[in-house]
């Protein structure tokens, strides 16, 4: 057996598994426990996240106002975002880390099993608690996921709770990161050099060090936020000498390099697709690291460009500009390295590489638009419209969650020992594809011909396209049904043919030297790790 | 394999412990916190926030709880060194996010004096600012804003108590470093000797620190309220003493240890950790005192 | 090697019909279309374009090659052709170049847009002098209107929601939204301004942060509370241009349109003369004694068009955010109490100091009609002087 060169399987009757549901789960120490729970709760926060979108393009299907009430409206769009940023994305992606990293990386289990327990544990309880306040009194924070003052302190009693979720979300999150800094950088099994790391853990190391850095500075705005509603003070208040646009520096020095936190993962993943469907080394590895570097640098220094229209001194919108174009320099490398690592390959196009190829391509045209943000007098016209909403739908949607789809479906025979149905997976990738391009490609023109975000109700030159964007978006949201159906179906085992150890024929790495399912327990004594084993070696 | 029940130490394996029970005590005991504060502050006429401190002790029945399970486990020896250094990282990203947490309201410190404050003044792109709506503020620090916000104020002098604080918490990082070398040399007693005076110059610190918001409040009528001085002011000052009230109840649990004859010369992690964190407070402190007090 | 060169040639060549015909299909379609940004009617409006169309058409050159190139990829390069994988895994002299071209088109987009930055916000004219502004407005945005004063004409007036699109939008319509001109982006009093002046604008807010954006003029600025911002514009075609706000501001964000009226020199100047007659006849209203009657005819009009956002038609407000007036301790004690609620506002809500909003008389007759519509019966008046005693004590 192949696998036995790393695999630690003489001792099967040893993988006990803690029985009973509370041992198993609520006190889990197990990496790939606690990433199927990561993985489920971010499936179940996307599904609410994306009910709430559904009644979004409900009311927005045609002009008038048919289903909800402008507050609730808002309401929605605010949770909706919150949801699937903190709720669904970033989750999913911690999910991915703790079953794969130390997989990948030939470690028996992250760094600190217990802390990562309760990274996850926080989660369900900080949600519960957000989205109860949607049966307050006043409803749910009702401001935008952006949380601008002064109207979000007009929110009433959901204010503190927000503060509080948003806290302890940020708390689970720190611990998650310094999870896996702590196991990138010492739990490699020996000859596990940086440079043979996949891209992967690469970029997941990154991304944990921009969470670190940036989720205590939103703890802060926010708590600025509590003790101005509560306490009295006057941050945000230009009568006691504060600046509500002070809050918007703050967010947003939290919030790009926190978009860049639902990307670099996904480019990870991609990373690691097209390589095995290639079959063809990853192209320009080292390259690709240094940029994941460079766009995390970058990130810390365009925050910005999100607030042109703020009237800020004309120095401060040139420098934001200038440094928000650099950002597309690193990752037009990634996309270059991407499609030369295709060149010239041996291309198969099973269900993960059509999601791959779809991101890069959908990921692109969302960058694309970026780029248009980022030149300030364009942005003078763009801001605020739904050209910004659907820049940001293709770099999530298409980008982060198709990424997630895509590594879901790549290492999901892995994770269950099952194959999952290619017919099923292809009708899925085709269903959603189209879909999503209906949902939101009008989006541009409809931002281009001036509706702005955040309105339930619109002048009727903007009803066809809405319209459109609407099915899109039914369309989209049944596709995703199939998803549910398909991943339940392979775990389950039912018609489907079990997963071989390597599962595809051109992958490459650690975690494919172990069977399928992986083992409770990997790489107990350390995984003595020989170059053949990995994708990258870094002799040229 | 090693879980409890096979303790063992070999020094080839790194310890996975095999059940958590804590975590979800933690999570319950956050929950309740928020939720007890967060009711508590949008109530009217609650007078204590009783599920708040529900909170709090089962979040610290939790800490007892989880490090006890640790010191016990480090206690036998089934830590490698490995592990020890996945706590290290712990720590020091831990301390990196705190920097970064004081790092929000020192950057909301440097916007309000060098924006915010000069264009209500009328300087720069404030000048209609200040002829349309604030005529006549001057926009100097320190301020509580156009409004006169809480009033007026005086300030504290720096040279005062503060300095005195400053010196205090100086003081006790060189008896903490103290402890540190005393305790590789295996010095045990004089290892508690010094921590007992770090202590105590941090409840000193302590005690300075609430004497001077008493004469805050009471005399120079500088209170959370006195506009965007104010906030600054008590925001940052909070919280710091806030996490100096977690490390002096850390350097008294690590006293407590060193008696009860726990740590190693070589191998102290606990110690360090406390000692780390720490500095980082007194570091912070230094931070405050240039830039809230003297400048 | 020569037939690999040659196949690379042969894929060029697809590549460049494919991006011009690509480039012709969507020219027809973004060019002149109302799906594609306006060219508007200032310099602003048509720099913002311009610079919009060139940054999109690089976009597209760019993606048609690169999609191009992995689409390619994709059926020339697939292992059903029985092609084996190569294995190259770098190159520097390609990594070079896309490194470097990235960066020389982002220097070429860089120039325009600096350009028309610097001119928006560092107005000068062709000889670099500073362009002098011929006259100011001021623009307040509050909870879910704009107030508009003209600073050198000593003119100022509310700008809300036209009623019929008001009655249309509402969840259980009286009127068909369908049958509404300009459904959502009219309003009662324009903001009117005249053509080719160089006119500043500042913009402030009351309560929330707003931002005004008429897209034809080519600019969006937040109305930000406590702090004004500066704007400018120069219009150079006569017509009426309209917007809507374009920062969340609460439940009614979408509903506070903006529409600007651009009149010839003429007529402008009749218009502030008409307007100062106005003027004229409201002060003399806040300066007499009022029946009953007519505070209660003017004071529904003033509700219906000011407070009934949030306090509703019917006086019942919509719980807990905005209070029923219908019953309200305050509607019905003493009437000082709520002229001071109504002139000064309550801090921290949305109820907004409506002193610095509505002239007396308004006010006045909007506090009579609350106090003696719907179950309210407290049978007395506020006269304006009642008003103007309470605002400057
Ligand atoms: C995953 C999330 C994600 C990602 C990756 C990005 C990527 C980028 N974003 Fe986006 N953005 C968001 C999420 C994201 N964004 C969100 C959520 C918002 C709205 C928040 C809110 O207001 O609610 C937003 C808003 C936003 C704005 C503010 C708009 C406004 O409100 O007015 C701007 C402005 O500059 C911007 C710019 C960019 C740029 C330049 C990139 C770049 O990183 C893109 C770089 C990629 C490419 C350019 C394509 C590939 C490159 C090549 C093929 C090389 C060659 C290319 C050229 C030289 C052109 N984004
Ligand atoms: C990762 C983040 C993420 C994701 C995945 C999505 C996914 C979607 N988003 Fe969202 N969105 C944001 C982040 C995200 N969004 C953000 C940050 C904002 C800005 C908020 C603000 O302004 O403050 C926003 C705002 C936003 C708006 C603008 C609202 C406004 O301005 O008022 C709209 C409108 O169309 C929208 C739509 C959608 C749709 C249709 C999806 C779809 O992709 C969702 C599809 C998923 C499902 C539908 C669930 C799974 C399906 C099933 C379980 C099957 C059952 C389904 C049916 C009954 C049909 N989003
Ligand atoms: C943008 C929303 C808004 C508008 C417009 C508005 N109000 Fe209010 N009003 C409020 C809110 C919110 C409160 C509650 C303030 C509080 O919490 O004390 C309030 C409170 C009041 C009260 C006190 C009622 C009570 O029982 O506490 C009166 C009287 C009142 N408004 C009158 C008016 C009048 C008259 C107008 C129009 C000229 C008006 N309001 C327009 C939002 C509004
Ligand atoms: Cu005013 Cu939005
Ligand atoms: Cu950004």
């Amino acid at each position: 057996m192949s696998h036995a060169a790393v695999a630690d399987t003489h001792d099967h009757d040893h993988d006990h598994k803690p029985k009973g549901f509370v041992k198993r789960w609520l006190m889990t120490t197990n990496h790939k426990d606690i990433g199927t729970l990561y993985l489920i709760f971010a499936l179940t926060m996307f599904i609410l996240g994306g009910a709430m979108a559904m009644i979004i393009r409900l009311e927005l299907f045609q002009p008038g106002l048919q289903f909800v009430q402008p507050d609730f409206f808002n309401q929605l769009t605010t949770m909706h975002a919150l949801i699937m940023v903190f709720g669904a994305v970033m989750p999913a992606f911690v999910g991915f880390a703790n079953w794969m990293i130390p997989i990948m990386i030939g470690a028996p289990d992250m760094a600190l099993p217990r802390m990562n327990n309760w990274s996850f544990w926080i989660l369900p309880f900080a949600f519960t608690m957000l989205a109860s306040t949607f049966f307050m009194d006043g409803g749910a924070p009702a401001a935008g996921w952006t949380l601008y003052p002064p109207l979000v302190l007009q929110g009433g009693q959901n204010l503190a709770f927000a503060v509080f979720a948003i806290h302890m979300l940020g708390i689970s999150s720190i611990m998650g990161a310094i999870n896996v800094i702590a196991t990138i950088m010492n739990m490699r099994a020996p000859n596990m050099g940086y440079l043979k790391m996949p891209l992967f853990v690469w970029t997941w190391l990154i991304t944990a060090f921009l969470l670190i850095a940036v989720m205590p500075v939103f703890a802060g705005a926010v708590t600025m936020l509590l003790t101005d509603h509560y306490f009295g003070t006057t941050f945000f208040n230009a009568a006691g000498g504060g600046d509500p646009v002070l809050f918007q520096h703050i967010f947003w020095f939290f919030g790009h390099p926190e978009v860049y936190i639902m990307i670099l993962p996904s480019f990870g993943i991609i990373s690691e697709i097209i390589p095995t469907f290639a079959r063809k080394p990853l192209f320009g590895y080292v390259s690709m690291v240094y940029a994941t570097a460079g766009i995390a640098f970058l990130s810390f220094i365009v925050w910005a460009h999100h607030m042109f229209s703020v009237g800020m001194p004309l120095g401060g919108e040139l420098f934001f500009m200038y440094a928000t174009f650099l950002i597309s320099i690193p990752t037009g490398v990634k996309v270059f390295n991407w499609v030369s690592t295709m060149w010239k390959g041996a291309m198969t196009f099973e269900t993960p590489m059509l999601w791959a190829i779809a991101f890069i391509i959908l990921f692109t045209i969302g960058g694309f638009s970026g780029l248009m943000l980022a030149i300030a007098p364009a942005d003078f016209q763009y801001h605020d419209t739904y050209f910004v909403v659907a820049h940001f739908h293709y770099v999530l949607v298409t980008g982060a969650v198709f990424a997630i789809i895509g590594g879901a479906y790549y290492w999901l025979p892995k994770w269950s020992g099952n194959m999952y149905s290619e017919r099923l997976g292809k009708i899925h990738f085709w269903w959603s594809t189209i879909s999503v391009n209906v949902l939101f490609f009008p989006q541009h023109f409809l931002g281009l011909a001036g509706m702005p975000r955040r309105i339930p109700d619109y002048s009727t030159q903007f009803a066809e396209f809405n319209m459109w964007s609407s099915i899109g978006g039914f369309a989209f949201g049944l596709a995703q049904i199939f998803f549910i159906v398909i991943v339940w179906r392979t775990v389950k085992g039912k018609g489907t043919t079990k997963a071989t150890s390597r599962v595809w024929e051109g992958a490459k790495g650690l975690e494919w030297f172990i069977p399928s399912p992986a083992p409770h327990h990997t790489f107990q004594d350390g995984a003595p790790v020989n170059d053949e084993h990995l994708a990258h070696v870094s002799s040229h | 394999m090693s879980n409890p029940e096979t303790s063992n130490n070999d020094h080839n394996q790194y310890y996975v412990p095999h059940l958590a029970r804590w975590p979800i005590v933690g999570s319950i005991g956050m929950t309740l916190t928020a939720v007890g504060a967060a009711t508590f502050m949008n109530s009217e006429t609650a007078q204590t926030p009783v599920l708040m401190y529900l909170g709090f002790a089962t979040l610290i029945f939790m800490m007892f709880g989880w490090f006890a399970e640790v010191i016990k486990e480090s206690e036998t020896n089934m830590y490698n060194p490995q592990v020890d250094t996945s706590f290290r990282m712990g720590m020091v990203w831990f301390i990196f996010s705190e920097v970064m947490f004081f790092a929000s309201f020192f950057g909301a410190l440097w916007y309000i004096r060098n924006m915010s404050v000069p264009w209500l003044g009328g300087e720069g792109i404030g000048l209609f600012t200040n002829s349309e709506l604030w005529s006549g503020y001057e926009g100097v620090w320190p301020t509580n804003g156009p409004a006169d916000v809480g009033g007026k104020f005086e300030l504290i002098d720096p040279y005062h108590l503060p300095l005195i604080n400053t010196i205090l918490l100086m003081t006790s990082s060189i008896t903490l470093t103290i402890a540190h070398h005393a305790l590789v040399d295996g010095a045990r007693k004089k290892v508690i000797g010094w921590l007992i005076a770090t202590v105590v110059l941090g409840a000193t610190f302590l005690f300075f620190q609430v004497e001077e918001y008493m004469e805050a409040y009471q005399h120079l009528d500088l209170t959370l309220k006195s506009g965007v001085y104010g906030s600054t002011f008590f925001m940052l000052t909070g919280f710091h003493g806030m996490h100096v009230t977690l490390g002096a109840i850390m350097l008294i649990v690590i006293t407590v240890r060193m008696i009860r004859g726990h740590f190693k010369p070589e191998s102290h992690f606990g110690f360090e950790a406390v000692a780390w964190y720490w500095h980082f407070v007194d570091v912070v402190w230094l931070g405050l005192f240039i830039f809230v007090y003297i400048i | 090697m020569n037939r690999k060169t040659n196949c690379f040639k042969n894929s060029c060549k697809n590549f460049l019909w494919l991006a011009i015909g690509l480039l012709f299909s969507s020219f027809a379609f973004a060019e002149k279309s109302k799906y594609n940004m306006t060219e508007g009617v200032t310099e602003f409006s048509k720099q913002a374009y311009d610079i919009h169309m060139i940054v999109l058409w690089i976009c597209v050159v760019i993606g048609v090659l690169v999609f191009g190139a992995m689409i390619y990829s994709m059926f020339a390069h697939r292992k059903s052709k029985g092609v084996t994988a190569a294995q190259f895994s770098h190159s520097t002299t390609a990594e070079i170049i896309w490194t470097v071209i990235p960066i020389i088109i982002l220097i070429i987009i860089a120039f325009p847009a600096t350009k028309a930055l610097i001119k928006m916000e560092a107005p000068t004219d062709a000889d670099g002098k500073n362009i002098v502004m011929d006259m100011t407005i001021k623009v307040t945005g509050f909870q879910w209107k704009w107030k508009y004063s003209y600073l050198d004409e000593g003119i100022s007036f509310l700008s809300t929601l036209k009623a019929d699109s008001n009655a249309a939008r509402q969840a259980n319509p009286t009127v068909d939204l369908y049958e509404v001109e300009n459904y959502l982006l009219d309003v009662d009093n324009p903001l009117v301004i005249p053509v080719d002046t160089n006119i500043r604008i500042l913009l402030t807010a009351d309560d929330v942060i707003h931002s005004w954006w008429v897209p034809a003029f080519g600019w969006k600025r937040d109305a930000i509370p406590g702090f004004v911002n500066e704007a400018w514009t120069n219009v150079k075609k006569i017509g009426t241009y309209r917007g809507q706000c374009a920062e969340l501001c609460g439940k009614d964000h979408g509903f506070m349109p903006i529409v600007v009226e651009v009149l010839s020199k003429e007529d402008y100047a009749n218009w502030v003369k008409q307007q100062k007659g106005e003027q004229e006849v409201a002060e003399v209203k806040n300066n007499s004694e009022w029946s009953q009657a007519d505070l209660m005819a003017t004071g529904k009009t003033v509700y219906d068009s000011q407070c009934a956002a949030c306090h509703q038609t019917t006086g019942q407000g919509m719980p807990p955010a905005f209070p029923a007036l219908d019953g309200s301790t305050i509607v019905n004690g003493p009437i000082d109490e709520q002229i001071k609620t109504v002139l000064f506002g309550k801090q921290g809500t949305a109820m907004a100091a409506f002193g610095g909003i509505l002239s007396e008389s308004d006010i006045a007759a909007a506090i009579t009609y609350t106090r003696n519509a719907w179950g309210n019966t407290a049978k007395d008046a506020a006269q304006p002087q009642d008003v103007k005693r309470i605002k400057n004590s």
